[in-house]
């Protein structure tokens, strides 16, 4: 078991290095920083002077190898833009991002699954026809192209949620969140909707096949011979026996829907890590984008990982294979 | 209790509960505001902003014209080298102090040190010297007209409370250390910053103590960023904010089509131009080998004439720019309209090209922002249309400006051979135009750093030194006049058009709408 876990966590560090590498590369081609931190009026020699304190004229290899000693020390500079340390604008920022991604996935299952049980019992009838044909829109259309409906919608015509921000936010101590103010929830709810109804459409479809090959097996059909009534048939049952290949995917879809934020956030103008990293795009505010790249690759390499220890944990025959090895 | 009780209490206390306060401005800019060190940043927005805190000697009023502001009156010696300024006095920083000459003195300091990206709002070479605690004269070798133009983005610092923060020296680009009180905001002005959280809000609150008369009715200020321009539309509409620059053009007839809001268009200060590579001997993105076509004048003339600047006014533009013949707004020069553009004509064109021998015309790649100015994109296209009727063939290459200035800039060395650049003269005056734009400059960019294509005419240049000392303003304004007529004739740089500014504002809001794109809070008025 150790001896697995240690091959693994090798591994995740040479995925890191390889993300990192890969980043860098692509960061001599996201323009100039320079340009974009300074004022018109600059002169050149201001400019020249800013470009060899920042160290963007050492060579590649010495750029990169200081990166990534930094990086280890979690060190990942200053933002270019804002001059503050990035770690600390970063986890500033963390809170926004977990608690619109926590409500998406909430939103997804508490949506997902009984909508997937009730088109998985009810094949043929004319509300699983149309909980399948929104769930179908959930998939086609684009997030920003939701986002912009939800808020013409609730926010221009109705006026009954608001458009853009997270409301009033209570500190508890490092923790910023908007769950405890009725602002802060208001706020969450057209964002939560935009985030997760992907994540949503793929759990009904997923509960939905699984239920459908449930209800086929044996086991079922005795247990209805047994005179079970269907409530527990459905629920205690089958349902139960659908939920691990649930459970596995959207433990995997919570790291995509943390990383990839960003279009939500920029549609609703949430203060998460997504919006920071569009805007350190734009302004090719280099540390920011290498910090946030890094913990998404973390934060990917991490869930793998767990997933995996899980794995191990809940089979035994994994147990012994990795044992062995 | 019973029923009837209950409720009448809750009536009563909704009554009682304060309502919102009606004087509460909510605003947002598709920008951010960051750190609040004016001296660290030379962009309109956050100079705006900060314009409302603090203050500087000189003032503009709505129509840009310069008048007292930390500094009641001024007077230049007979040599016009010596300016001398009589401070306002009984005036307080927003923590007490007292704005004496040395915070001026210091400010001055302040804006010439390592890590202050205003260094051009002072001369070269100057004094400052201290006649007494209100009153500070400025001596320089050289007589200069336009000393205190840009002043109004020049605020004054408390010498105590910068010693007593930490923030005698501009935040470097490169500090190690995080100011604090880079997220405050210490000034004399009719505002004081109340609470900064960069990129989710940030509150203003009235001076009580300001030494001007108030012409605001407001009690509180907030301000919130929304990137995304269908997030800032909708928010306008749906009233959760009162004002909001800039809005899409193709948004503009939606907003105006809406009973409660509506949009405030008005020319703005930023020219956009094009520039032709007549510095190198060959073009590095062209088909013509051997020489430089942008370097003959028959060539440029003949880009001018086939651009159809009408037609990219109410196309492209959507009727939301004035077509310029210079390169400076008519606002800013009051002899512009003595020149005109030359006229739109295809066949002109095309025959200017044979006479220069390009009979079936050539082919040229054009650098040109994407995100920078409204609508760059969709002008670059639209000339590349137009300039094919004149049989040049234009490759476009479009990039997200952080990329875009790196390329067609100084520091890749000007790789370009055809672009696209806007420009607003920070000091509202010609000079700027004619140092940075049309200066003759190296291969590296010294002499015009923003001379992207490298037009030079020494004849310009002579001038343009000319008018930086000459205190006369009929003599100078002909001299700037002659300056940009030699331009105009031999094409050097094709002037495109101003382009307008947009502000959605809700109809129960009264706000001055500045040229130059500064959102002040002292004009805004609440109903």
């Amino acid at each position: 078991m150790l001896s697995f876990l240690i091959r693994r966590l090798v591994e995740a560090v040479f995925v890191l290095l390889t993300v990192a590498l890969l980043a860098f590369v692509l960061f001599r081609f996201v323009g100039d920083p320079v340009n974009q931190m300074v004022g018109q009026d600059t002169s050149l020699e201001d400019r020249l002077k800013l470009r060899e304190q920042l160290g963007l004229n050492d060579p590649v290899p010495v750029q990169f190898g200081r990166f990534v000693w930094k990086a280890a020390q979690f060190d990942f500079g200053l933002s270019y833009q804002l001059k503050q340390p990035v770690l600390g604008m970063i986890a500033e920022r963390l809170p926004a991002t977990l608690e619109v991604a926590l409500a998406a996935a909430v939103f997804a299952i508490a949506v997902g699954i009984p909508m997937g049980v009730y088109t998985g019992i009810h094949r043929n009838s004319w509300l699983s026809r149309l909980f399948l044909t929104i769930s179908l829109v959930g998939i086609s259309l684009p997030t920003f192209l939701i986002g912009i409906l939800l808020i013409y919608i609730f926010a221009v015509t109705l006026g009954v949620l608001p458009s853009f921000g997270r409301g009033e936010v209570v500190k508890i101590g490092w923790w910023s969140t908007g769950l405890l103010t009725m602002s802060g929830l208001k706020a969450l709810v057209l964002p939560a909707i935009t985030l997760g109804l992907f994540q949503m459409t793929l759990v009904t479809r997923l509960v939905r096949s699984e239920m459908l090959e449930v209800l086929r097996t044996d086991y079922i059909r005795f247990a209805r011979a047994r005179g079970l009534p269907n409530r527990a048939i459905h629920f205690r049952h089958a349902l139960r026996n659908t939920l691990v290949p649930v459970i596995t995917i959207i433990g995997l879809q919570v790291g995509a829907l943390i990383a990839f934020a960003i279009i939500t956030e920029t549609v609703f103008q949430w203060p998460g890590m997504g919006l920071l990293f569009i805007q350190s795009v734009q302004q090719a505010d280099i540390p920011v984008m290498s910090a946030y790249l890094m913990l998404v690759a973390v934060l990917f390499v991490g869930i793998n990982v767990a997933v995996d220890m899980l794995y191990a944990a809940v089979d035994p025959r994994i147990r012994v294979v990795a044992g062995s090895a | 209790m019973s029923i009837r009780k209950i409720l009448l209490a809750a009536a009563a206390a909704t009554l009682l509960a304060a309502p919102a306060s009606a004087a509460t401005f909510r605003y947002a800019f598709q920008g951010d505001l960051n750190a609040l060190d004016p001296y660290t940043l030379n962009e309109t927005f956050t100079l705006g902003a900060l314009g409302n805190v603090m203050e500087g000697l000189t003032k503009r009023d709505k129509d840009l014209k310069i008048i007292p502001g930390l500094a009641e009156r001024w007077e230049t010696s007979d040599d016009g080298r010596r300016w001398r300024f009589y401070l306002r006095r009984n005036v307080k920083f927003h923590d007490g102090s007292p704005f004496t000459a040395d915070d001026v003195i210091f400010s001055a300091e302040r804006a010439q040190a390592d890590g202050s990206q205003i260094k051009s709002r002072l001369p070269d070479k100057f004094k400052i010297e201290k006649v007494d605690d209100h009153t500070v004269d400025f001596v320089m070798p050289e007589p200069n007209p336009i000393l205190h133009y840009e002043w109004d983005t020049w605020y004054i610092f408390s010498k105590p409370w910068a010693d007593k923060v930490g923030a005698t020296k501009p935040q470097s680009a490169t500090a190690t250390s995080l100011n604090a009180w880079a997220l405050t905001a210490n000034g004399t002005g009719p505002f004081k910053l109340e609470s900064h959280q960069p990129g989710v809000k940030t509150v203003f609150k009235p001076n009580p103590d300001w030494w001007g008369k108030p012409e605001h009715n407001l009690t509180e200020v907030i301000f919130t960023t929304i990137k995304s321009d269908a997030t800032r539309v909708a928010a306008l509409l749906s009233g959760e904010i009162d004002m909001m620059d800039p809005v899409p053009v193709q948004d503009i007839e939606r907003i105006k089509s809406s009973p409660n809001v509506t949009v405030m268009t008005g020319p703005e200060l930023r020219t956009i131009f094009l520039n032709m590579d007549s510095f190198r001997d060959e073009l590095l993105y062209s088909n013509v080998k051997g020489k430089n076509p942008f370097k003959d004048a028959r060539v440029r003339k003949a880009f001018y004439q086939a651009i159809d600047i009408e037609a990219i006014k109410s196309r492209v533009m959507r009727g939301n720019s004035a077509p310029s013949s210079i390169l400076i707004s008519p606002l800013l020069f009051s002899r512009a309209a003595e020149i005109k553009r030359h006229p739109y004509d295809v066949e002109a064109s095309k025959k200017l090209l044979a006479e220069a021998g390009y009979p079936n015309g050539f082919e040229v790649t054009m650098d040109c922002p994407n995100d920078r100015y409204v609508n760059d994109e969709a002008i670059c296209q639209a000339v590349a249309a137009m300039l094919a009727r004149a049989n040049v063939k234009v490759q476009l290459n479009a990039q997200p400006k952080a990329k875009y200035f790196e390329k067609a800039g100084p520091t890749a060395k000007y790789d370009s051979s055809f672009n696209l650049l806007g420009w607003t003269p920070g000091s509202f005056d010609s000079w700027n135009v004619l140092g940075n734009i049309t200066h003759c400059r190296d291969a590296s960019g010294k002499g015009g750093q923003f001379n992207y294509g490298g037009y030079c005419n020494p004849k310009v240049d002579a001038l343009a030194d000319k008018i930086l000392v000459e205190s006369d303003t009929a003599k100078r304004d002909a001299m700037i006049l002659e300056a940009f007529k030699i331009v105009h004739e031999e094409a050097g740089i094709i002037p495109l058009h101003q382009q307008t500014l947009a502000w959605g504002v809700s109809k129960k809001t009264k706000i001055v709408q500045r040229a130059d794109n500064q959102i002040l809070l002292y004009w805004v008025n609440k109903e």
